[in-house]
């Protein structure tokens, strides 16, 4: 919890200095899939510029917290707000990548069609396609190592390539916000290597990532925050004190995690 | 006869039907794509049956008023009523019930097509004058059509294309990823509906043409036949309407020439002869293009691995193997090499080399993904690579 200093001015009344707006703030956030709660009143602080995972046990809500926190999912209660807006009203400034396995890879388009699709906002509904635009989605192409790919057909490309065109399409938005569902899943460790330098490229720069996050051994290296999740939230914070062999072993459910996580392994 | 046909030089009524029909095909072969992309392609069964019901309200309706029941847009009116319905039904059913979405197109397909059969014969026993034409709706029909409803046929598919191609940005999104496009901000429900609406409208359109039971064929099959051309959805919109207005356009024309052949079937048969075309034929997906790959793949490999045996001096036991190097002038019957068969080896050999060189370079990731076995790899790298790389190879302790 921030405390924000209470200033007087020269009136006398109280000034309080605008509190930093949370680059992802959700709150309660509880949906349900008929009756089962998939998220229970999820609260979740995300600080401009970090890099947060979102880990926890297969069906704990991690993607369902993010598509509802995008508004794509209905929510029973509570929403999700980004640099201290509703989502829907910001949605120029985050950038979203849903799971690979999510889409048609047999679908007919290119590549270099696909990462186009992330300029929708900038080219509108009849605009034409300009130079600039071009320029962007190759530039974003570039950024991901798959300038030589431009014009292959989606289906021909290898599991992490398909990763690495979404990230891309991503990439291309400009945005400030990067919310990723499980960008690491099937892919290649050489992918693995380039998404992971180009999200902590994407922080130097200021940006906020919040990737959905299934590899417990990579946790700290990866990310600087995490938020521990089964259908509830277990633990919130920096990776130093909410990923700990205790918040892992409720979260699990008393599974036998923390031997996978090096460093926590002392701490059992 | 089916030439003059063809240009429009069959007389008025034959060349309205033709222009009509062209229209028509276009339209729906346009719509119909980004139906198809959608995954949806059978709730435009839905959508045609469920027109039957307001075609037969509707004529009670306007004989009960005192109008002209046949009027074709008092028609096409009750038939959009009935058919937003069937499609509310269907929409209803998928996501407010637990029937799937199949389960529900054919509950409402039959419910609305049973219902609207009723009415017809209903209509016939009321023995009102000019009830007769109705069942024309069912597989349509072209004969006296006037100038006024073919008018309103093309209007209606003109503006139907209009709208869509508007829209194309948002239905191909939404197709795709919809889960992208929704954190795009397009709106994926009123996608959604609008690409059923413009579904719609084709339907209520054709259904003078080319009749409610086969109108979903001219939205299906176009998509499916130019989805076999090309990896690109814009390429796919544009064939699929060219495919669509040529049924069209020749189905009318072959129907006009040819005494009591019925326009709306012809128009289907002779988009499926475009499919059946398409099917063999397309370059790549193609069954012959497929075919064809698959073999000179085999030879490609057979005749490699025979280069590469012949450079480690194994013997080569395989007949194909044997005969493509023979057939090359790489090798005697009895598996001598010749000279060019020595050299092609060496060059196979050698680029065997390099690709090794490439797989074991993490650096070079993008380019081993390439690899194939058979494609060389100066047809991968540029020149310069290529020659670091031989650098590299013959100097195996300097590439660490």
């Amino acid at each position: 919890m921030v405390l924000v200093p209470k200033l007087a001015a020269e009136s006398g009344r109280p000034v309080r200095l605008p509190e930093p707006a949370a680059a992802f703030a959700v709150r309660g956030l509880t949906v349900s899939y008929g009756q089962k709660p998939a998220v229970f009143s999820v609260d979740m602080n995300v600080p401009e510029g970090s890099m947060t995972g979102i880990i926890g046990p297969n069906g704990a809500g991690k993607s369902t917290l993010l598509k509802a926190a995008l508004g794509l999912q209905s929510a029973l209660a509570g929403g999700a707000t980004a640099f201290g807006r509703p989502v829907a009203e910001v949605r120029d400034r985050i950038a979203y990548v849903p799971q690979r396995a999510s889409v048609d890879w047999d679908f007919p388009t290119r590549v270099i069609d696909v990462v186009e699709m992330g300029l929708y906002r900038d080219v509108g509904l009849l605009g034409r396609f300009r130079p600039r635009h071009r320029a962007k989605a190759t530039d974003a192409l570039a950024r991901v190592g798959m300038t030589d790919f431009a014009g292959r057909q989606i289906g021909q490309l290898s599991g992490g390539q398909q990763q690495r065109v979404f990230l891309a399409r991503a990439l291309a938005q400009s945005a400030d916000l990067y919310l990723l569902d499980e960008p690491f899943a099937g892919v290649d460790a050489a992918t693995e290597k380039a998404i992971i330098a180009v999200l902590k490229g994407l922080k130097d720069e200021g940006k906020t990532v919040v990737a959905v996050h299934h590899d417990l051994s990579t946790v700290t290296a990866y990310f600087d925050r995490v938020l521990l999740l089964n259908v509830r939230k277990i633990a919130e914070g920096p990776v130093g004190e909410a990923f700990t062999a205790e918040t892992l072993r409720e979260a699990y459910g008393g599974r036998l995690v923390t031997a996978e996580v090096p460093g926590l392994v002392a701490a059992v | 006869m089916l030439f003059d046909a063809l240009t429009l030089g069959l007389g008025y009524n034959a060349s309205l039907v033709t222009l009509g029909a062209t229209a028509l095909g276009i339209a729906a072969g346009v719509t119909g794509t980004f139906l198809y992309l959608r995954k949806r392609a059978l709730v435009s069964d839905a959508i045609s049956h469920a027109t039957l019901p307001g075609v037969a309200l509707a004529f009670i309706v306007a004989v009960a008023l005192g109008g002209d029941g046949r009027s074709l847009p008092v028609l096409l009116l009750g038939s959009a009523i009935s058919a937003g319905l069937g499609l509310l039904a269907v929409q209803w059913l998928a996501t407010r019930t637990r029937l799937t979405e199949d389960a529900a197109i054919g509950a409402v397909l039959s419910v609305f097509f049973g219902l609207g059969i009723v009415l017809l014969t209903v209509i016939q026993t009321l023995a009102t004058a000019g009830q007769a034409g109705l069942e024309d709706f069912l597989l349509g029909s072209t004969a006296g059509m006037l100038r006024s409803e073919a008018l309103l046929i093309a209007v209606g598919g003109a503006l139907t294309l209009a709208l869509t191609l508007i829209l194309r940005r948002p239905m191909l999104m939404t197709a795709f990823d919809p889960a992208h496009a929704g954190a795009m901000g397009v709106n994926l429900n009123r996608t959604d509906i609008a690409m059923m609406g413009l579904v719609m409208a084709v339907t209520v359109v054709g259904l003078k043409i080319v009749g409610l039971i086969l109108i979903v064929a001219l939205l299906i099959i176009p998509p499916v036949a130019a989805r076999f051309w090309s990896d690109r959805a814009d390429r796919v919109v544009l064939l699929s309407g060219l495919i669509g207005g040529a049924s069209g356009w020749i189905g009318a024309a072959i129907s006009a020439s040819a005494a009591d052949v019925p326009t709306g079937p012809v128009i289907v048969l002779v988009a499926f002869v475009l499919f059946s075309l398409s099917f063999f034929l397309a370059p790549g997906r193609g069954v012959m293009a497929a075919a064809l790959n698959a073999f000179a793949f085999r030879r490609r490999v057979h005749l490699r691995q025979g280069l590469l045996s012949l450079a480690h001096g194994q013997p080569i036991y395989e007949s194909l193997t044997l005969r493509l190097l023979h057939r090359q002038g790489y090798a005697g019957r009895d598996g001598v090499p010749t000279d060019a068969g020595c050299a092609a080896a060496a060059r196979a050999r050698l680029d065997e080399e390099r690709w090794a060189v490439v797989r074991a370079d993490p650096s070079l990731e993008l380019a081993a993904a390439r690899y194939d076995g058979l494609t060389p790899l100066q047809e991968v790298l540029t020149a310069d690579q290529v020659a670091e790389i031989d650098s590299r190879r013959a100097r195996p302790e300097a590439a660490t």
